[in-house]
């Protein structure tokens, strides 16, 4: 066991699909609209202005929720939290600080339940851009008000969370979640994920617990790992020396790859919530959760229990393919397709995740499709190319999108079966390493491989490796 | 004092020499004059009223009597005046407050104190003392105020003219630039009971743009004239335990219990307990709502900004030079009472009084028909007369129970001394709008000598 343990928190902000804002009708499409053409005086903070409760949002919120296995509140409110900062144009955010939408909720990474403490409903600030490195210096700074009161449910987890990777884990299955149920992109770089992280590290050792730091700007997947990991070792490389570390916020600079402290830039504040007396309260009837359980997508669990009852495939394979619903379609029409569910999710197991993974594609953009996996399928069984031929064909229609058969014919791929041609070669590879066969004979049998090895070289890998298999053992049993 | 009647008007249009009255004004009621036309096929086209300005109208400024918002335009026009524009109305200007509805003398505002028609030595009471001048000088059949501890019925009573509080979500707040959330309400000053039943007709209803708006049908024209007799009519006993109510209003308040009596109603002495917290219970939920409402002008994206090195200090500069006096002084009490630590000592505790306030006019209301006492507790005091903002706050003490309540609420002339005027309210149950209008329009006439036509 190691001697430092790491106790990580994550306080995260989903922006939701809706088509208008949270307390107004302006548009909601921020990535795609000119600066300040998405607003109205409600998220402009104009005097005399009030917000409306936008229904759609509070339909995903609770949602979420349920997906997120929380215990809904019947009786939630909206609160005002106040400060100052030129994104935030009423001078206070709309959200929910007493009587948030839903408690005590959980997902579960690798048989370990994260908890969540609490799921409220808020609305998101303007973007605010100032040149040089922060407003108090800037010459000058830009306010665009289209992202002003665009919805968020915020998300806040106990600090169950152990390591940087099962960070990392968390975030990625829980995009994986509000995709699902169409609540949000989940995209991390477009800024309708994000996510600040708490963390401390107890040594074990000493039993001294190092003092909490807020970890901010974390904009991908990776970065939460790779900031988390970075303060971490900072962190410890404190506590080795018999230090702690300051209690305090700091950034993530992907360009360093280093935190750096910002202190100063969010001094205590005190927010002054009190209950926000244009809104009503939000009530939240059982009926009403019934009707919104009825709207909840096969939920991954589910889907992973018919790949197994429908497709017969293995349950450890159904839990992978259902984990992500673009790659759950993917399967469920390659399979439909094919013919052949397990052929497909064998190959999607070992080839198309790997190069997924590799590439850093996600399945939508990959090159190959759905139809290819039957192409391929039908050349194997034709014996037309072998599986490990087929294998490299993989790859190839990754790389350039062109169907297997053009592949295979193009590049003269077919498979090679001639028993004569085959015996001919390793005839002349035996004479060519009589060391090596002197072993084989002395019961090193692995050195088969070796032979083989060659012929698939010389074929180029077209030689049919079981046939070559057959015709080197026996050809050197024979010797 | 010249007094106009909607009814009277209809089919006249008095505009443009409404608007040479206007350019007249002497007693710095109107801070910008200027014309909206109504609907050309309205029933009241060529009627012209007068809007409080911190209520937007889209063509006029909303300065909300504040150098902070000396130079803002409003994008948009509030609910309420759109509604009475489609029916016809025409705005001729916008009328001096005290700054940001706070205050009740406008004595206030950034452009300078309102003068009473009926003594220009006297304030016209706050902090719609613009619109009641204006109302009582006769240079509109009515106006729009806003009142949130009384700025629609004190300045109504000190100037000689009606004015109505209707109750808490019947008018659309939207466009109404927020003092207090939860008190604010937009109500006319008229010079008659029957012309406030009809703008307040006029203007309510369920607005899709306010939440705390109520879908609710009611006639307020229709029972207005019918008899009161049997009704019960409660005043409260505390009237007579402050030493700060001056004798004049009580004589003349037991003369309205007179005349009601004659008119057949019943009149009876009550107590109510958590009267006595009324004020401590506004000044604290009426600032705090106060301070945050306000956090929104921060010369960033409209009215005045005075910049200096640095966001903080264009922050502080902006505030503390658009900000008059009474203002900072509510920002501050609010801030307080918000702050971590006295939240629940001042905040919450006084919400939670609130509503045992509230609950105990529920059980009045249960009883009687309404509840009348008098609007203000002193005769109009002189301009600069009042120093002591403890001593100004207390002239709230009768208006501000029906904002706590959400109540209907109206102030009608009940008399003159001294040659000043002195109001009486009236006020019901929540949504008893109809009632509280019927038995002002009754006492009216009856005080009137039956001379009025209906």
């Amino acid at each position: 066991m190691s001697r430092f343990k790491t106790t990580i928190g994550l306080e995260i902000h989903v922006q939701l699909m809706t088509k208008t804002k949270m307390f107004c009708s302006c548009k909601t499409n921020v990535l795609e609209a000119e600066p300040n053409t998405n607003i109205c005086p409600v998220c402009t903070g104009q005097p005399g202005a009030l917000p409306v409760t936008n229904e759609e949002a509070v339909k995903l919120a609770v949602k979420a929720a349920l997906l997120l296995n929380a215990k809904i509140n019947e009786v939630s409110r909206f609160d005002r939290k106040n400060y100052f900062y030129p994104d935030l144009p009423k001078g206070y955010q709309i959200t929910q600080y007493f009587y948030p939408l839903a408690v005590q909720g959980y997902i579960e990474i690798d048989g370990k339940k994260i908890r969540i403490r609490r799921i409220h409903i808020e609305e998101d600030a303007g973007k605010l851009l100032h040149e040089g490195e922060s407003i108090e210096k800037a010459n000058y700074a830009l306010v665009d008000y289209n992202r002003s009161g665009i919805p968020l449910i915020e998300i806040v987890t106990e600090p169950d969370i152990e390591s940087p990777k099962e960070a990392r884990a968390f975030m990625e299955k829980l995009r994986n979640i509000v995709r699902y149920a169409d609540i949000s992109t989940g995209d991390m770089e477009k800024g309708a994920l994000r996510c600040d992280a708490n963390i401390s590290v107890l040594d074990t050792e000493t039993g001294v617990r190092s003092n909490r730091v807020e970890v901010k700007n974390m904009n991908s997947f990776k970065f939460v790992e790779k900031a988390l990991e970075y303060e971490r070792d900072r962190i410890i490389s404190y506590l080795e020396k018999g230090e702690n570390v300051p209690q305090e916020t700091r950034g993530w600079d992907m360009n360093s790859k280093r935190t750096f402290s910002m202190r100063g830039k969010e001094e205590e504040a005190d927010y002054r919530y009190f209950p926000e007396p244009d809104l009503l309260p939000l009530i939240i009837t059982q009926d009403y959760i019934e009707e919104i359980k009825k709207e909840l997508p096969e939920l991954a669990d589910e889907k992973a229990e018919r790949f197994v009852r429908e497709y017969s495939i293995p349950e450890y394979d159904a839990k992978v393919l259902s984990a992500d619903k673009d790659i759950a379609e993917y399967f469920e029409e390659a399979a439909k397709i094919v013919g052949d569910a397990k052929f497909v999710s064998n190959w999607m197991m070992t080839e198309l995740l790997r190069e997924l993974k590799e590439r850093e594609l996600n399945i939508k953009e990959v090159k190959i499709k759905p139809v290819h996996f039957k192409e391929l399928k039908e050349l194997i069984s034709q014996g037309i190319i072998s599986t490990s031929m087929a294998k490299k064909v993989f790859v190839e229609v990754v790389e350039t999108g062109e169907s297997p058969s053009k592949i295979v014919e193009r590049k003269g791929l077919k498979k090679i079966d001639d028993t004569a041609l085959i015996e001919e070669i390793l005839k002349r590879v035996i004479k060519e390493n009589p060391k090596t066969v002197k072993k084989y004979k002395n019961g090193k049998t692995s050195v088969l491989g070796f032979f083989v090895g060659q012929i698939m070289k010389e074929t180029k890998g077209k030689a049919d490796p079981k046939l070559v298999n057959e015709i080197a053992k026996k050809l050197l049993d024979e010797v | 004092m010249v007094d106009l009647n909607i009814d009277e008007l209809i089919g006249r249009d008095i505009l443009e020499e409404t608007l040479k009255l206007l350019k007249n004004d002497t007693l710095n009621s109107i801070l910008e004059v200027g014309l909206l036309k109504g609907n050309e096929k309205g029933k009241y086209f060529g009627i012209p009223f007068l809007v409080k300005d911190n209520i937007v109208v889209e063509g006029f400024k909303a300065t909300c009597a504040s150098k902070i918002l000396e130079n803002y335009s409003p994008p948009y026009t509030a609910t309420a005046v759109k509604r009475l524009l489609n029916a016809g109305f025409s705005v001729v200007g916008k009328t001096n407050l005290d700054e940001f509805a706070m205050g009740s003398s406008n004595e206030n505002s950034a452009f300078g104190p309102v003068k009473n028609p009926v003594d220009t030595d006297r304030i016209p009471g706050g902090s719609s003392g613009g619109s009641a001048a204006a109302v009582s000088a006769g240079y509109v059949p009515f106006a729009l105020g806003s009142d949130t501890g009384g700025s629609v019925r004190l300045p109504a009573s000190f100037c000689g003219v009606v004015g109505y509080k209707p109750s808490y979500g019947l008018i659309s707040r939207y466009g109404l630039v927020a003092f207090a959330s939860s008190l604010d309400q937009i109500g006319p000053i008229t010079t008659n009971v029957k012309d406030a039943a009809l703008i307040t007709q006029i203007m309510m209803g369920k607005d899709p743009l306010d939440s705390t708006t109520v879908d609710m049908k009611m006639d307020l024209l229709t029972d207005l004239s019918k008899p009161i007799k049997e009704y019960k009519i409660a005043y409260p006993k505390f009237i007579f335990k402050y030493e700060m109510v001056e004798n004049e209003v009580l004589e003349i308040f037991e003369k309205v219990l007179e005349t009601i009596k004659n008119l057949g109603a019943r009149v009876t002495e009550v107590d109510l307990e958590f009267m006595k917290y009324a004020v401590a219970v506004y000044y604290i939920i009426a600032p705090a709502e106060a301070s945050s409402n306000l956090a929104r002008f921060d010369g960033v994206r409209y009215g005045v900004r005075k910049e200096k090195e640095g966001l903080k200090s264009t922050y502080k500069y902006t505030r503390d030079y658009g900000f008059g006096l009474e203002v900072k002084r509510r920002i501050f009490m609010g801030n307080f009472t918000l702050s971590t630590g006295y939240y629940e000592a001042y905040y919450n505790r006084a919400m939670k009084v609130r509503r045992l306030i509230y609950e105990e006019f529920k059980e009045l209301f249960e009883k009687y028909d309404a509840l009348i006492l008098p609007t203000s507790p002193v005769l109009p005091p002189k301009i600069g007369e009042i120093k002591e903002p403890l001593q100004y706050y207390l002239m709230d003490m009768f208006t501000i129970i029906a904002n706590l309540g959400g109540l209907p609420a109206i102030s009608i002339p009940a008399g003159e001394i001294k040659n000043l005027p002195v109001g009486i309210q009236i006020m019901g149950k929540q949504f008893d709008d109809a009632k509280v209008l019927q038995i002002a329009n009754n006492i009216e006439f009856a005080l009137s000598g039956g001379a009025k036509d209906e």
